[in-house]
């Protein structure tokens, strides 16, 4: 039976240098299931090491999780990549880590980039700056996410900065992408009018949550059960399944 | 007539008055000398390219322009182009100490009216 499930599929935890220290796995699990989130994609930049700590602080409870990471392209393109086994994230981690420059963390500067367990308790730091560029191409990143069975889309195409939109000024269609994010406030009319082409692609909207007042409720999925099959369906508008959009409205904190 | 190709230094007081920009953040720094100029909007790339004293001269105004910034110890960031920049860099810049300078002249004009000044790159 298909039902709706609401959907962030884009949370950042400590290991982003620029989340907020409340981002801690227990801490994300009781937002969103008081904010009746169904499912969430765990999306740090360019790392996966916090997933399987919060895939783990969800047993047992009323949310999926999604491993996913956020790769940020040679360029500047931020995409969102998700996938239904966290091994497969790491393996996406693996060649990112190839491909990122290595240059150290400078704490106060960027933020702390911090792996945690599953209650949130401090492991240690990642030492390597995650918030910068890869030399990967959007091609190498789709076609690798491809070959590892995820789902990948550009991520806040509405912004002005890190967005394929911003970047390169239109979505390349031999990528072929399932869906295109836009941002947890952005107007969907509002950029359809300035950007007609984008119509035939499946739009949702994510939180990109730096803090948990950010969890966004937009995306609803109308689907069986919350996998990554299911989600591909819904991207693809196939056999009933679909993706609905509400509303921006300012809420309540 | 040049007198800046005959040696001597460039400060950011001189560059605002020149180019006619308007200064947006950490305003006490105008004695600033600047070693020279960057300009790229890839972040990534001016991070691996930039030098430390450099002047910086992007459409980017995301708050991670003033991390770069601070990252090298640039002189200074010139945001081209008209382009709104958003609180949060300003305010971040503010913090951080980093002097940023907007204008409606674009990238290209102001990297000109620069070079002509006796600022080069590298
Ligand atoms: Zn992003
Ligand atoms: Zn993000």
């Amino acid at each position: 039976m298909i039902k709706p499930y609401v959907a962030d599929l884009h949370i950042h935890t400590v290991l982003s240098p620029c989340a907020e220290i409340e981002m801690t796995p227990k801490l994300i699990i009781d937002k969103a299931l008081s904010k009746q989130i169904d499912i969430l994609a765990i999306t740090d930049h360019n790392s996966a090491e916090n997933v399987k700590a919060v895939i783990k602080a969800a047993t047992g409870k009323k949310v999926k999780i999604f491993p996913g990471i956020e790769v940020e392209t040679r360029e500047e393109v931020h995409i969102i990549c998700i996938f239904d086994d966290p091994e497969k994230t790491l393996e996406l981690q693996k060649m990112i880590y190839r491909n990122l420059p290595n240059i150290k963390n400078k704490e106060e500067i960027f933020g702390a980039q911090l792996v945690v367990n599953s209650k949130g308790e401090f492991i240690r730091k990642n030492e390597r700056l995650l918030l910068t560029a890869t030399s990967l191409s959007i091609e190498d990143v789709v076609k690798k996410v491809k070959e590892l069975d995820g789902i990948c889309y550009p991520a806040h195409i509405d912004r002005p900065s890190y967005s394929i939109i911003s970047n390169l000024g239109f979505i390349p269609p031999q990528l072929n992408f399932l869906a295109i994010e836009i941002s947890s406030k952005a107007d969907i009319y509002d950029i359809l009018l300035n950007h007609e082409e984008l119509k035939n692609y499946t739009i949702i909207s994510s939180g990109d949550a730096h803090r948990l007042s950010e969890l966004s409720t937009r995306t609803v999925f109308w689907i069986e059960k919350p996998t990554l099959d299911e989600l591909k369906l819904a991207f693809l508008n196939k056999n009933g399944r679909k993706v609905s959009l509400k509303k921006h409205r300012k809420e309540k904190t | 007539m040049n007198h800046k190709l005959e040696g001597g230094s460039v400060t950011l007081r001189e560059i605002k008055y020149k180019l006619s920009l308007k200064i947006k953040t950490a305003k006490e720094h105008l004695n600033i000398e600047v070693t020279g100029g960057y300009s790229s909007d890839l972040l990534s790339d001016v991070m691996a390219n930039a030098k430390k004293g450099n002047i910086w001269i992007t459409v980017q105004s995301h708050p991670n322009i003033v991390a770069v910034a601070s990252l090298l110890e640039l002189s200074a960031v010139i945001v081209t182009g008209g382009k709104k920049i958003e609180k949060e860099t300003l305010s971040r810049a503010e913090r951080e100490d980093i002097t940023i300078f907007d204008t409606t002249d674009s990238t290209f004009n102001i990297v000109g009216k620069l070079y002509k000044m006796g600022v080069i790159g590298g």
